[in-house]
């Protein structure tokens, strides 16, 4: 547990310090938002509906950013391997590695809520739990996402295996966070926003625990 | 792995099994009476689906082997059944695409079976594109098998998201489901196409196993 929490201690100062970045990448998710109403035209009640859509699409195109990035001090100078020689273990690196980026996709998503009411008029009095969802979304996007960064980091064409391999894994989360988030702004008479939040954690408890599992494998050898 | 005429024989009979199958299904078994001519697709959709399934969960079983077993042998066939299996469902997406335009109105419906199976080739896809850029060939097999893992396990995770998103498909046509005198013909297309993915499998696994022996020679 120490060994953990010193890892995650040293990612979230690795965040802290290349936060230029963590701008950046905001930067980058609001322009989708701007762009993404170029793309459907200025009908208020249309991009009103599709609004969670877009918050979502938002952070998973920004997501790839801060997930590319977050083994980039590691892969410096051959640090993960000097990490790997500590007595801590290469789960309890995976674990921190992947709760920072957690952390860091859902202060990004956070950021984008406002930029996402303002543009699409797409607000919902049920912030804490509209928070909560962006947590989870956050934390299943980070699980998947940090394990392959470890590995695209080491590979060529780094840029585009990333997403490539991403995109079609996180299907369920873009599903269930549209949609719970969908429910959260356009009210939800039929009570579903349970199940697509239990889809969501059930995501996360198999992604956390598998990667978490087969991360020593990838770091390795 | 050993050079062996047995792929050859696998890939001859299945041939000639989808020709006889196909034969069969498109000029000697009767019209479906709604559908017409258009249900003869089934003949080449279900078998191309059941052993679609079947490549990519034997993809799983030697990504399980290789993990666990360090042995490249597992290796190769790991990239052999990826292959074959991405090839196998880009083919079903497209048959199901031929299928729906005229059933249904539209080339491309976002029913949980046909989503699902849009997303397991870029899934499978991936680790093939992964496996390219990746020059150390044991990271190659580590990471490809862990990513196979990974996407495999997920497959039930984005039927079931879609499924609960959308829902707009006939229930999976079996022997059971269809008339019997449609059975035959799907019957040998289903063998036909198990022969073949089988012979392909091997051939494929042979040439990435040769081609890893060359790299660390």
């Amino acid at each position: 547990m120490s060994h953990l929490a010193a890892a995650l201690r040293k990612d979230l100062l690795l965040h802290w310090r290349a936060r230029a970045q963590v701008v950046a990448v905001f930067a980058f998710g609001a322009a989708a938002l701007l762009l993404f109403s170029f793309a459907v035209g200025p009908e208020t009640t249309v991009l009103r509906e599709q609004a969670a859509g877009f918050l979502w699409l938002g952070l998973l195109l920004s997501s790839t950013l801060t997930l590319a990035e977050s083994f980039h001090a590691e892969t410096e100078h051959r640090a993960l391997e000097a990490l790997l020689l500590l007595p801590a273990s290469a789960r309890a690196l995976y674990y921190a590695k992947a709760l920072a980026n957690a952390l860091a996709l859902f202060a990004l998503g956070a950021a984008l809520v406002p930029v996402m009411v303002v543009l699409y008029d797409a607000a919902t009095p049920r912030i804490p739990a509209l928070l909560g969802i962006i947590l989870l979304g956050a934390a299943g996007l980070s699980a998947p996402g940090t394990l392959y960064a470890a590995m695209t980091s080491q590979a060529r064409a780094r840029q585009t295996l990333l997403p490539l391999l991403l995109f079609p894994l996180v299907v369920p989360v873009l599903l269930a966070a549209v949609k719970a988030t969908s429910l959260l702004i356009h009210g939800d008479p039929m009570g579903q926003l349970r199940a697509w939040t239990l889809l969501l954690v059930c995501f996360n408890v198999i992604h956390w625990s598998l990667c978490g599992l087969l991360f020593d494998r990838v770091v390795e050898d | 792995m050993k050079e062996s005429r047995v792929p050859y024989g696998l890939l001859a009979l299945g041939l000639a099994l989808l020709v006889w199958g196909s034969y069969w299904g498109l000029f000697l078994a009767p019209r479906e009476a709604y559908m017409g001519d258009v249900q003869r697709i089934m003949y080449v959709h279900v078998p191309t689906a059941w052993n679609a399934m079947l490549a990519l969960t034997f993809a799983f079983a030697c990504a399980l082997l290789s993990l666990f077993r360090d042995d490249p042998v597992w290796d190769a066939r790991l990239e052999g059944a990826l292959e074959v299996g991405v090839v196998l469902s880009a083919l079903l997406c497209m048959q199901g695409a031929i299928w729906a335009k005229p059933t249904w109105g539209v080339w491309w419906d976002w029913d949980p079976r046909l989503t699902t199976t849009a997303v397991l080739v870029f899934a499978f896809g991936g680790i093939l594109a992964l496996r390219e850029f990746v020059d150390d060939p044991v990271k190659r097999a580590t990471w490809s098998a862990v990513a196979a893992i990974i996407a495999y396990v997920d497959v039930p995770i984005v039927y079931f998201s879609v499924k609960w998103w959308n829902s707009l498909h006939q229930t999976q046509s079996s022997p059971e489901t269809v008339s019997r005198a449609f059975h035959w013909p799907l019957r040998i297309n289903a063998f036909g196409m198990l022969f073949l993915m089988c012979g392909l499998i091997s051939l494929r696994a042979r040439l990435a196993f040769l081609r890893r022996e060359e790299e660390t020679a």
